[in-house]
């Protein structure tokens, strides 16, 4: 017999157009052209989805493909099973119902917030097969390679008839989930509060999307950036001085992101009035890549802050944003526009410094939002909390922390991305925030983890500032002299009262440990007058009133 | 109520000529801090009075540390706590201390 090898055995070359074809055809009964009534939204699903497609159900970090997830969660699971959802965000209760009906079998996702603790009893539980806890970059990215969605589930503002979409300031994950859905022959179906005749802007052109639901109620938008002034304390306030002239004058830092929590917020608060006082108004943080805090706007108002691009957008900004268009993105229509994958990468590479809070760091510096009971994930946390070891333009901040960390001047200059970690040595209920072991270790063990998650590695973190001072990093020369450089700004925590005292002497004498008096920091101006904005109603004053605060948070 | 008395022997008097100061406020999670200049040069009181147990050896560290950092001499310092944490105690100890220094 004569084998001839290089003669292609015959194949078909579009299975996947072959299969949504199918699937297009079984559901067009529930369809009139590409819209489909909200009561027949169950059924479309289950014609449209097949065991074991990998779905995103949009699970962003703020805004809420709620009505699909209701009707999916109601999905006959002798028809649906064994989904694996690929997803950014489990937020809704809805998110894990999937799981326990078993509609849903497998997941890769980023971030549980509000649903941590219930994901971990289902990890525990053996409900959930784990793939991974991404970052968001990893999970996009991984939407190209081994993840793309066979079906998305997305959400807008309003669609027309041919399923353009307008996402408004909340575009998030949705451009990113989309295109890589729809250009590899999966199915994207969106719910939409409205359809319209003409969408103000297209977010997303209707050739990529097959379906249209029109939702019985207005999708669910998570206040997840809103801080309350009134609920900042002195000492939040005092690392935030701390962190103003000990890193941000320091370095110059003039394009940044801010984490999530109060002492990043309060840092925002402190930039027209105490920052004000050293001149440093242009010198830094002038560019942010940053969700629109609330909390920024006096900054704004004040001139400080030059340009903001964000991940995603705030309850209650859209009328400010749209109204500052030097300052926001916005479309030709005038609405903000945000992108996750594009302002998560312009964190990591573009912006010289990350400060963000966390619940536990340990002796190395390594740091969890994970406890013992509680999934939190990772929101833009460890993507922009990281040295981008593939960036290769200069900055005066960049390149001042890299000749910081190569002790004098190396045959090859290269520079440092400032990673900081800003805390309160205690959390609430007196948890000590500084830990000799992570509980995310122990957790790794208990569900049998590949990988403890851990927000942000200590080879990354540059600096570390508390009420007690802050901790350089990038000066120490040794392990010893990094651990105790931490033991020294741990306060009263077990960790920190374990230093060796004589060590951390030296270390404030050679300048890696700073303590407030060291910067000429008055403790007496850690006082609540110091914050531009002392309540949310301050807030909507200095916006000339187009911000419209959430109800939760309008406690007048 | 738990009520703690710690006592220094400082190194120095504490800098200033204010008589008396009280910063903070009682409130869950704060504490109150009056500071009098009524003892010898470089003698120093404290009296506590708190409602959590079990915090003997923080509250003393904490003390201790405030004493060396400011040198305390000659003032009765009477700590009304509600539950505080070691952070916002030598907060309001130093923010004391910068009142008492004042020359007035």
């Amino acid at each position: 017999m004569h084998l001839q090898p290089n003669v292609p055995s015959p194949r078909a070359w579009d299975t996947g157009r072959q299969s949504r074809e199918q699937r297009l055809a079984s559901a067009a009964r529930f369809a009139r052209g590409k819209l489909v009534a909200h009561q027949d939204a169950t059924s479309l699903l289950e014609a449209v989805l097949r065991p074991g497609d990998r779905v995103c159900l949009e699970g962003d970090n703020q805004k809420q493909a709620d009505f699909l997830a209701r009707c999916l969660a109601q999905a006959d699971p002798t028809v649906l099973r064994d989904l694996h959802i690929v997803q950014s965000g489990i937020v809704l209760a809805e998110h894990l119902d999937l799981f326990e009906a078993g509609i849903a079998r497998k997941l890769d996702f980023s971030y549980s917030g509000p649903q941590g603790a219930a994901l971990a009893r289902a990890l525990a539980g053996g409900t959930i097969e784990l793939g991974a806890i991404h970052t968001y970059l990893e999970l996009f990215s991984r939407y190209f390679v081994d993840l793309t969605p066979h079906v998305a589930l997305t959400v807008a503002r309003c669609a027309d008839r041919d399923g353009n979409l307008y996402m408004g300031p909340n575009t998030e994950d949705s451009p990113v989930v989309i295109e890589a859905t729809a250009f590899k022959q999966g199915i994207v179906i969106a719910q939409v509060n409205e359809l319209v005749d003409k969408v103000p802007r297209v977010d997303v052109p209707g050739d990529r999307v097959d379906f249209v639901v029109e939702a019985p109620e207005t999708f669910y938008v998570e206040p997840l950036f809103t801080r309350d002034p009134a609920q900042v304390t002195e000492t939040q306030i005092l690392t935030a001085m701390l962190a103003i002239r000990g890193i941000y004058e320091e370095y110059g830092v003039r394009r940044l992101n801010h984490g999530i929590g109060f002492n990043t917020a309060a840092i925002e608060l402190l930039l027209p009035t105490y920052a004000e006082r050293f001149g440093l108004k242009g010198r830094i943080a002038t560019h942010f890549a940053l969700n629109p805090h609330p909390t920024l706007i006096p900054a704004i108002e004040t001139g400080w802050v030059q340009q903001v691009h964000s991940f995603g957008s705030e309850v209650g900004m859209d009328a400010y944003m749209r109204a500052r268009p030097d300052i926001f993105f916005t479309g030709r229509d005038g609405s903000m526009a945000s992108n996750r994958l594009y302002c998560q990468a312009a964190g990591l590479y573009a912006t010289d410094l990350f400060i963000g809070s966390t619940l536990q760091i340990d002796p190395q510096g390594n740091s969890s939002t994970v406890t013992r009971d509680r999934i939190a994930g990772f929101g833009g946390a460890p993507n922009m909390g990281s040295d981008p070891h593939g960036r290769r333009h200069a900055s005066d901040a960049w390149m001042k922390a890299g000749r910081e960390a190569a002790d004098g001047t190396p045959a090859l200059p290269r520079g440092r991305k400032l990673v900081v970690q800003i805390v309160e040595t205690f959390g609430d209920k007196l948890d000590p925030t500084f830990v000799e072991q992570l509980d995310s270790v122990q957790l790794a063990e208990t569900l049998h983890l590949d990988l403890p998650p851990v927000m942000i590695y200590g080879d990354d973190v540059t600096h570390i500032v508390t009420e007690e001072g802050i901790a350089n990093l990038l000066l120490c020369r040794t392990a010893y002299e990094r651990e105790q450089a931490i033991r020294g700004v741990a306060g009263y925590t077990p960790v920190g009262r374990a230093r060796d005292r004589r060590v951390v002497e030296d270390l404030r004498a050679r300048k890696v440990i700073r303590r407030p008096e060291d910067l000429g920091i008055d403790p007496l101006d850690a006082n609540k007058s110091l914050l531009a904005a002392r309540s949310i109603k301050d807030l909507m004053r200095w916006s000339g009133n187009l911000y419209d605060p959430p109800r939760k948070f309008r406690n007048w | 109520m738990i009520t703690l008395t710690l006592r220094y022997t400082t190194r120095a008097p504490m800098p200033g000529n204010a008589r008396r100061a009280l910063v903070g406020v009682v409130a869950s999670g704060n504490l109150e801090v009056l500071l009098e200049r009524t003892l010898p040069d470089t003698e120093c009181a404290v009296e506590i009075a708190t409602p959590v147990r079990g915090y003997d050896e923080v509250w003393t560290a904490v003390l201790a540390d405030f004493v060396e950092r400011a040198s305390p001499g000659g003032l009765r310092i009477s700590i009304n706590d509600s539950g505080a944490r070691p952070d916002t105690v030598a907060l309001r100890l130093m923010q004391g201390a910068r009142l008492m220094e004042a020359t007035r």
